[in-house]
């Protein structure tokens, strides 16, 4: 990949055909990332995906079986040569915190400082104080603090010595949800003042929308898309991806022309071609927000269950297919269950998937296609 | 930056090092006497193994297990309900208690056993004071029959019962509230909880805790040889010294080791349902129901009772014999071999078991995991066994440099089993697992995330292993050489036998002053056992509160 080369040097992190495995097994396949300067990024995964791996691999902790880690364009890890990790560069925020238990909240920071002179690392030290709002609490000892502020001192640790780029591993999920969310928009803000390039780890797709500019979504040791966070919620290249950063429902669907595929909620007209020949059976994913109740439509559908939001109702709706959608409905619109509702797509792109069976049909042009009618 | 330092080796694949090989060569020599006794009962053609059968093999069997089986009852009958009372209700006293409690771990069971030979002696003053209110005979009988298995059952219990009290103690803490309250809104009265939810869940630990202190009964020598009970220890040492029948001696020890090996196995499963009943996100804060009156003074007489026959009157006679009768004697002479013997001892076996705690650190390995268990099970060996397993091979190792060297003229002696090297050597083989355990769990509360952010905020691996673990392991390494340097201490038989000649400490000049029927003698060298002893009992305690208090 060429383009890559080129572009690498500019990249603050360049993963290369990379390579892992974990007592034996391979846990990471051939993942390719880059990581632009100031970037911040994410590994969106379910457990076990080989995202905490991936990140262990960066910090130099995990040996390559293949490929390649680069730093702003220099080598850190070959399956051959690995630089050390106290030589590499690159800071790191644990999931368990990792303070130092003996050494207080200024000592702490100050432990990466060592090549810095007295007065430049106190600067540096108070600095960061302010940036992570624990002025006056630098004498205290790690027990002394509650969970948040003990991960934003973990955070000013890791940053102290300016590494060139940030891991976090996790670092929220030790968290109550509230604190979890507030603190992710918190570090980012944080990371965003500092200029600094982060790949964040995590299994929570809310903590990856609040942090991250790009997110990679990782299925069993392989990224399947690397996207800002719009993209991949709207966008999203697999049913894998779709399924996992957020609600929604498929229906059963033809391709009945090159931007259109009909579907028990009528005709559905896509803004690009899908490039799957007429009538290949799809899938269409709908997310509940794409789906808007509206007493007026002809489309139709039993209301079998309804949650209370404050601002909107979320309908789940049975069509005759059996198929069961969730839906948006105005909060005063409050209808019986067992009603029947009507339906109305309000789509900005329509998400379609060939449905996953072999394909036999020698003319089938898609690649993907796996499933057009002999 | 250009790669400044390459390296293959990383934390995931590690060539084995000098810690590793260590950690190997301590694992065989925790082997080496189980194997030296196992070889004689595979390989030994002697005679000898049909003649104890004939003899005495059952009659061992059968004092051990008896007396096994009276301490097993013994100790749960004072420790549980004492902490059951301890855990479940408020009277005056309770917080003291609860740690006082422990004080009997201080005692070896032999100097107890003295200790109570020589108070209910015939001419003694509690024999004498009955005979004066004309006691009846069914009241004095079993005081003068204290040396019988019986009463080394008592002795035994009451300085092993602290084993069942602080598991079941712990066990009751952990119980969550909710589980109890649960019970209680299900219409149970409160016994009925007790019965059927309290005692339950705490009935692994109550079995580990009893497990431990019938491991300690087998192993025990001083008390069962002083009151004649013919168990399997003082059957192996009768054997080795008084038949000089070494592979005897070795047979009768490996049966032991049968007994011992089904114990330990008993023990862990006991301990993994431990961690399976006890509840992580547990709500400690409970009631405790307040007790008044009578019922407060019966609580406290039933929690004082194993404190004074365990700890408090025996201390006291040994301070009065102490102060008012004991003929002085080499006391302080005595008292410096013990301390430098222990001191080094304990510093060996603290040495070797860092060493091994950091192989596996560094070097995680399941197979070197293993080797650690194996390291971890030495705890379970008789200091009896012990001392034949290591004198065996090194004694027959001294016969052949001996005839080696006669040919160069060198006067023949006994260059390796009757040297200090050797006893310290046996030390290390039984209680490098009591060292090893406690590393181990200090060094566990390093996590490698502490490792690894030191290694990315710029440290090498040394400069980890100095900055971090240096300051946070002290705590643990002190309590280890401490806890070492009490248990060797303590330690009578592995001495007795393995000791230079003419090399006394104060558990052997304790042993020998009783032998001769010295029992007030030996009151002096008794009390500095236990006062030494004591420091162990107090850190234990503090640790215990530490860990409810986190």
């Amino acid at each position: 990949m060429p383009q890559i080369m080129t572009e690498s040097v500019m990249d603050a992190l360049t993963l290369r055909d990379l390579t892992l495995s974990y007592a034996g097994d391979a846990v990471v396949h051939g993942v390719d990332l880059a990581l632009k300067h100031r970037e911040l990024g994410c590994l969106l995964g379910p457990s076990g995906c080989g995202k905490s791996t991936l990140l262990r691999a960066i910090a130099g902790f995990q040996a390559l079986d293949d490929g390649e880690i680069l730093l702003a364009g220099e080598t850190l890890s070959t399956p051959n040569a690995m630089v050390l990790p106290e030589h590499r560069g690159v800071g790191m925020v644990f999931q368990d915190v990792a303070l130092f238990p003996h050494l207080t909240v200024s000592d702490n920071i100050a432990f990466g400082l060592t090549d810095w002179s007295k007065p430049e690392a106190r600067t540096r030290i108070s600095e960061l104080l302010d940036l992570i709002g624990l002025q006056g609490l630098d004498a205290r000892y790690p027990h002394e603090l509650s969970g948040g502020q003990q991960q934003r001192v973990a955070l000013a640790r890791a940053m102290a010595p300016k590494p060139k780029l940030l891991l976090l591993d996790e670092p929220f999920s030790g968290l109550d949800t509230e604190l979890r969310g507030r603190l992710a928009s918190e570090v980012r803000a944080i990371l965003k003042a500092d200029g600094i390039s982060a790949l964040l780890v995590t299994h929570d797709q809310r903590e990856a929308f609040d942090f991250a500019d790009r997110i990679a979504v990782m299925r069993a040791g392989r990224i399947e898309q690397f996207d800002t966070a719009y993209q991949i919620y709207h966008e999203p290249v697999s049913e894998f991806v779709a399924h996992f950063v957020g609600p929604g429902e498929v229906i059963d669907a033809s391709v009945s022309g090159i931007r259109s595929v009909s579907s028990p909620l009528g005709e559905l007209a896509s803004d690009s071609d899908f490039g799957l020949p007429v009538g290949c059976p799809v899938h269409v994913f709908l997310r509940p927000d794409d789906l808007i109740h509206d007493d007026h439509s002809p489309y139709r559908g039993r209301l079998i269950a309804k949650h209370f939001r404050g601002a909107h109702h979320v309908y789940e709706v049975q069509l005759e297919s059996g198929v069961v959608l969730g839906c948006l409905a105005p909060s005063h619109h409050n209808h019986e269950l067992g009603e029947n509702v009507g339906l109305r797509l309000e789509l900005e792109h329509l998400v379609v998937f060939p449905v996953k069976r072999l394909c036999l049909r020698e003319d089938c042009v898609n690649a993907r296609c796996t499933g057009c009618p002999a | 930056m250009a790669i400044t330092q390459v390296s293959r080796v990383t934390f995931g694949r590690r060539r084995p090092n000098g810690f590793v090989i260590t950690a190997i060569g301590a694992a065989l020599c925790v082997a080496l006497p189980v194997l030296v006794v196992l070889g004689f009962m595979l390989f030994s053609t002697s005679e000898s193994w049909s003649h104890l059968v004939e003899t005495v093999l059952w009659r061992y069997i059968l004092h051990s297990v008896l007396l096994s089986v009276a301490v097993a009852i013994g100790v749960v009958m004072i420790g549980v309900p004492a902490a059951w009372l301890i855990s479940f209700y408020a009277f005056p006293g309770r917080r003291l208690l609860s740690w006082l409690l422990l004080l009997p771990m201080a005692y070896p069971a032999y100097i107890l056993a003295y200790t109570y030979t020589g108070l209910l002696d015939y001419s003694g003053p509690v024999l004498t004071w009955m005979r004066s209110i004309d006691a009846p005979a069914w009241v004095m009988w079993p005081l003068l029959e204290i040396r019988s298995i019986p009463g080394a059952a008592v002795m035994l219990s009451l300085v092993l019962y602290p084993y069942v009290y602080l598991l079941a103690r712990a066990a009751f803490l952990e119980q969550a509230a909710n589980v109890m309250e649960a019970g209680y809104s299900l219409g149970q009265t409160r016994s009925q909880v007790f019965l059927r939810v309290v005692i339950p869940m705490a009935r692994p630990a109550i079995v580990a805790g009893t497990l431990l202190a019938v491991m300690e009964t087998l192993a025990d020598y001083g008390t069962v040889q002083f009151f004649g009970v013919q168990t399997f220890t003082t059957g192996i040492v009768r054997t080795f010294y008084g038949l000089r029948d070494t592979a005897g001696a070795a047979q009768l020890a490996s049966i032991l080791l049968g007994f011992v090996a089904l114990l330990v196995i008993l023990e862990r499963l006991s301990r993994r349902k431990i961690q399976y009943y006890s509840d992580q996100n547990r709500r400690l804060s409970r009631l405790a129901v307040t007790l008044t009156g009578w019922r407060a003074i019966w609580a406290m007489l039933l929690c004082a009772a194993p404190l004074m026959l365990g700890f408090a009157l025996p201390t006291a006679v040994l301070g009065y014999w102490t102060l008012f009768y004991a003929e002085g004697g080499a006391l302080w002479s005595l008292t410096l071999n013990s301390f430098v013997l222990a001191g080094i001892a304990s510093l060996v076996v603290v040495g070797v078991a860092l060493v091994i705690a950091y192989a596996n650190r560094l070097y995680p390995a399941p197979w070197l995991s293993n080797v650690t268990t194996v390291i971890g099970l030495g705890y379970a060996l008789p200091g009896v066994v012990v001392a034949i397993g290591v004198l065996i091979p090194f004694g027959a190792l001294d016969q052949w440099l001996s005839r080696g060297l006669m040919a160069f003229g060198v006067e023949p002696r006994l260059w390796i089993s009757g040297s200090i090297g050797l006893l310290i050597f046996a030390y290390t083989v039984r209680f490098l697992a009591v060292a090893n355990g406690n590393l181990v769990s200090g060094l566990s509360r390093i996590r490698p995330s502490l490792d690894h952010s030191g290694r990315l905020l710029g440290r090498t691996q040394s400069q980890v292993l100095r900055q971090i673990h240096v300051p946070l392991m002290r705590g643990s390494v002190l309590t280890a050489i401490l806890i070492c340097f009490v248990d060797v201490l303590k330690e009578l038989p592995a001495t007795l036998i393995l000791r230079p000649f003419d090399f006394n400490t104060l558990a052997v000049r304790v042993y020998d002053l009783a032998g001769d029927e010295r029992l007030i003698d030996a009151a002096p060298a008794s009390l500095m056992i236990i006062a030494v002893g004591l420091l162990p009992v107090i850190l234990l305690n503090r640790s215990v509160h530490a860990a409810n208090h986190d």
